[in-house]
């Protein structure tokens, strides 16, 4: 039991860092990385059911994370009714008329005997398909962006509750997960990084300039809350009642308030799918991914079709990916495409499950804690750190004030140190795999 | 004349910058080609020890200009090159002593050797934003053009405008001199024959005495190379920003797949497709379609494929259609 009792007192440690953030730095910060760390710790847990339990390479969290992200605001944000009534049904059209053309080529691929005439026929369906496609599509968006483009210019959401978005955004992360896996699953292992690589730039360009999808680089801003604003908290009788006895400032009060509840929420989420995660790795399922993983040759010699299970596995990864996009931009309360970086969002996610150890589900939590932790604080240690080292230039040197404008980025250098020190002394991780 | 005309435009838009953006590719997919047959790992770092490297380049640069030292009518950058490709190949090589050389030792799976470039990658970025920081940079200097618009105008009269900028000239000359030197080097030389020997199989030449290390090392001194190049060739004709080189990753991963992983005559193939492919599907051909089609009949839309935003989901199109119906790349991967 010694293994568990280390694991619980790093969990601790972790909850120790935490409180000290609070009652140094300030309450709003340290719930601020607490709710982020549980993100984290979603996302890292998508990764490790993808790396830890059967291997696969997806560096294109980023996307799956966006595209979960997107679903916050076709969920939760009112909609539109001029937009719609311009445009909303030519969108809607043009979409599934590019959805069968492309079903179409797939079924002429499939159907028709090989040779030239079937080239010829995909090649046709694919133009004509795509010339329709354009005429019915282009109209319309553009109609979309024309109406209110200050504020709206999109065809807004459905008006439904937030929290509906969190599986609605994995259902979609997921249908990505299953196109991408499709096409790059079954080849060299190193295809399916490059694959899911350039569908994350994709995803973030669909993002950024389909506008009449996503508002694109003017954001969606005001997506509404799955806890109540510190402005409304402010007004309840039970929290300036809290208030006063914690003699915290009222409006501090209520945000430590709000982001407590988007902490219980998370809590509730990580929980759940830590229960779901465990009791799948310990299942006969799991221990046939751990087979896979370890020796693929072998598990197919038993029968077992790998291609398809590492679909199957891909799939649930990213479902669970775009599941933390959708909270954090329920978190956020705005949908940003500008934002998303894949330092940030996909590598950052590989250094938490590397550190806290692949292929345990609780590693990958911790990893999410700790990783992101030190992201957070690693802001200031980078500016102190570099301001110790540069103390003996002067003042006046513009090489130190160059340095200390870029320190910020020293955090890069020490995450890059944190997962190669890792998988070089400890490659098993913080908690190991049994 | 309007034939004439079409291919103007055609060359201006689309043929010159595309030959000069494939020949960038090229070198930056030659390099990921080459450590892939002789390492065996996709080198997720490329893009961003390609940014160290013309950081450096910059650097040298700026001091030389600022000494009043230059090359007349060519970028200073090319006196800088030198430096900046000592300091790469020696970051690379050390990179290679503190990190890959340890997985090498224990066999380690050819992922532990991808992820551990990805813990290089971001020391890598970090060291570069330090000091470069992460905004756009200029060097470019010496003559912009070697024909603007108007001069051929002048002399062709015709309607179209050509431009040929003297970085674009630059671009493709050097990567034919570096890829020449390259094939020579690969067919021609003891150390090249090594290489191609280490990577078609590693157990034969390590039995006739070929020494691992070593070829590791010219593998490295190759690669670091053709990134300096690849990256000062970019920067001096579109502009250096370190992010926008690390998402060179994907077209670099692109050409290199598409010519067949660990061929080198297929990474620069590749990188040309890629090009041509990104250029040819973004572009707005309504003005070459103008002075194609009869009179009066210039079409009303832009007659463009896709936005230019979406120039990585053609990469992506390539690679996909690749992996679907040719797996292995056009050429056959994994010899040199």
């Amino acid at each position: 039991m010694t293994g568990y009792l280390r694991n619980v007192a790093l969990f601790a440690v972790m909850g120790v860092a935490l409180a000290l953030t609070g009652m140094y730095q300030s309450w709003v910060l340290a719930l601020t990385i607490l709710n982020m760390s549980l993100i984290s710790a979603v996302m890292a847990l998508g990764v490790n059911i993808q790396w830890g339990y059967a291997g696969l390479f997806n560096v294109g969290v980023m996307g799956f994370t966006a595209f979960g992200g997107l679903a916050a605001v076709l969920i939760a944000m009112p909609p539109v009714p001029e937009a719609w009534a311009v445009g909303g049904f030519g969108a809607v059209l043009g979409l599934m008329l590019g959805a069968g053309t492309i079903f179409a080529a797939i079924l002429i691929w499939k159907r028709l005997p090989p040779g030239k005439l079937r080239v010829l026929a995909l090649i046709l369906t694919l133009v004509v398909g795509y010339m329709i496609t354009r005429f019915v599509f282009a109209p319309a968006t553009a109609a979309i962006e024309r109406i209110n483009p200050a504020t709206e210019g999109y065809l807004g959401g459905l008006g439904l509750p937030v929290i509906l978005s969190w599986p609605v955004g994995a259902v979609m992360a997921a249908g990505l997960a299953w196109v991408v896996g499709k096409i790059a699953l079954g080849l060299r292992s190193d295809y399916l990084a490059i694959a899911t690589l350039g569908i994350s730039e994709i995803v973030i360009a669909v993002l950024k300039f389909e506008a009449w999808l996503t508002r694109g680089v003017n954001n969606v801003v005001g997506i509404p809350r799955a806890v109540p604003r510190p402005v409304t908290l402010q007004q309840y009788d039970w929290v300036q009642g809290v208030s006063q006895r914690l003699g915290l400032g009222l409006s501090d009060t209520a945000r430590v308030i709000e982001l407590t509840g988007y902490a219980l929420l998370f809590v509730l989420v990580l929980a759940v799918l830590i229960w779901l995660s465990e009791n799948a790795l310990n299942s006969p399922w799991g221990r046939m991914m751990r087979a896979i993983r370890d020796n693929e040759t072998a598990a197919r010699a038993m029968g077992k079709d790998v291609t398809r299970r590492h679909l199957m596995v891909f799939v649930l990864g990213s479902g669970v990916c775009g599941l933390a996009g959708a909270m954090m931009v329920t978190l956020d309360g705005q949908l940003t495409p500008g934002s998303y970086e894949p330092l940030r969002f996909t590598f950052l996610i590989w250094v938490m499950v590397i550190v806290g150890g692949s292929g345990n589900n609780w590693g990958a939590v911790l990893g999410g804690f700790v990783i992101w932790f030190l992201w957070v604080q690693a802001e200031p240690a980078g500016r102190w750190l570099m301001d110790a080292l540069t103390s003996g230039l002067g003042v006046e040197s513009a090489l130190r004030s160059h340095l200390m404008d870029q320190s910020a980025h020293t955090r890069l250098i020490m995450m890059g140190l944190a997962l190669l020190l890792m998988l070089r002394f400890a490659p098993r991780g913080l908690i190991p795999e049994k | 004349m309007e034939l004439l005309n079409a291919i103007v435009v055609l060359a201006n838009f689309v043929l010159i910058p595309a030959l000069a953006y494939g020949s960038q590719i090229a070198l930056g997919a030659l390099g990921i080609t080459l450590i892939y047959g002789i390492l065996r790992f996709a080198h997720f770092a490329h893009g961003d020890i390609m940014a160290f490297g013309t950081g450096i380049v910059i650097l040298v640069t700026w001091w030389l200009q600022g000494q009043g030292i230059g090359l007349g009518p060519f970028p200073t950058a090319l006196l800088a090159l030198p430096v900046g490709i000592v300091a790469t190949v020696l970051y690379l090589l050390a990179a290679d002593r503190t990190v890959y050389r340890f997985y090498r030792k224990v066999k380690a799976k050819p992922m532990i050797l991808v992820m551990a470039s990805l813990g290089v990658m971001f020391v890598t970025n970090g060291i570069t934003r330090l000091i470069m920081g992460p905004s756009e940079q200029r060097f470019a200097d010496g003559e912009r053009f070697i024909i603007s618009v108007r001069d051929f105008r002048d002399w062709t009269g015709l309607a179209e405008g050509l431009a040929f900028r003297s970085a674009q000239a630059l671009t493709i000359v050097v990567a034919l001199i570096a890829m020449s030197l390259l094939f020579w080097f690969l067919n021609r030389t003891r150390a090249g024959k090594s290489m191609r020997a280490y990577s078609d199989n590693e157990d034969l030449a390590l039995l006739s005495g070929i020494n691992p290390e070593r070829v590791v090392v010219i593998t490295w001194a190759i690669a670091g190379t053709l990134m300096v190049l690849a990256g000062t060739l970019y920067g001096l004709d579109k502009s250096y920003r370190p992010f926008t080189y690390f998402q060179l990753l994907l077209p670099f991963f692109a050409a290199a797949i598409v010519g067949g992983l660990g061929n080198p005559m297929g990474a620069i193939i590749g990188g040309y497709v890629v090009a041509f492919a990104e250029m040819g599907i973004t572009y707005a051909w309504r003005r070459v379609v103008g002075y194609l089609g009869p009179e009066g009949w210039e079409p009303a839309g832009l007659m463009q494929i896709l936005p230019v935003d979406y120039k990585f989901a053609v990469t992506f199109g390539i690679l996909v259609l690749v992996l679907i119906f040719r797996p292995t790349g056009i050429f056959k991967g994994r010899t040199l």
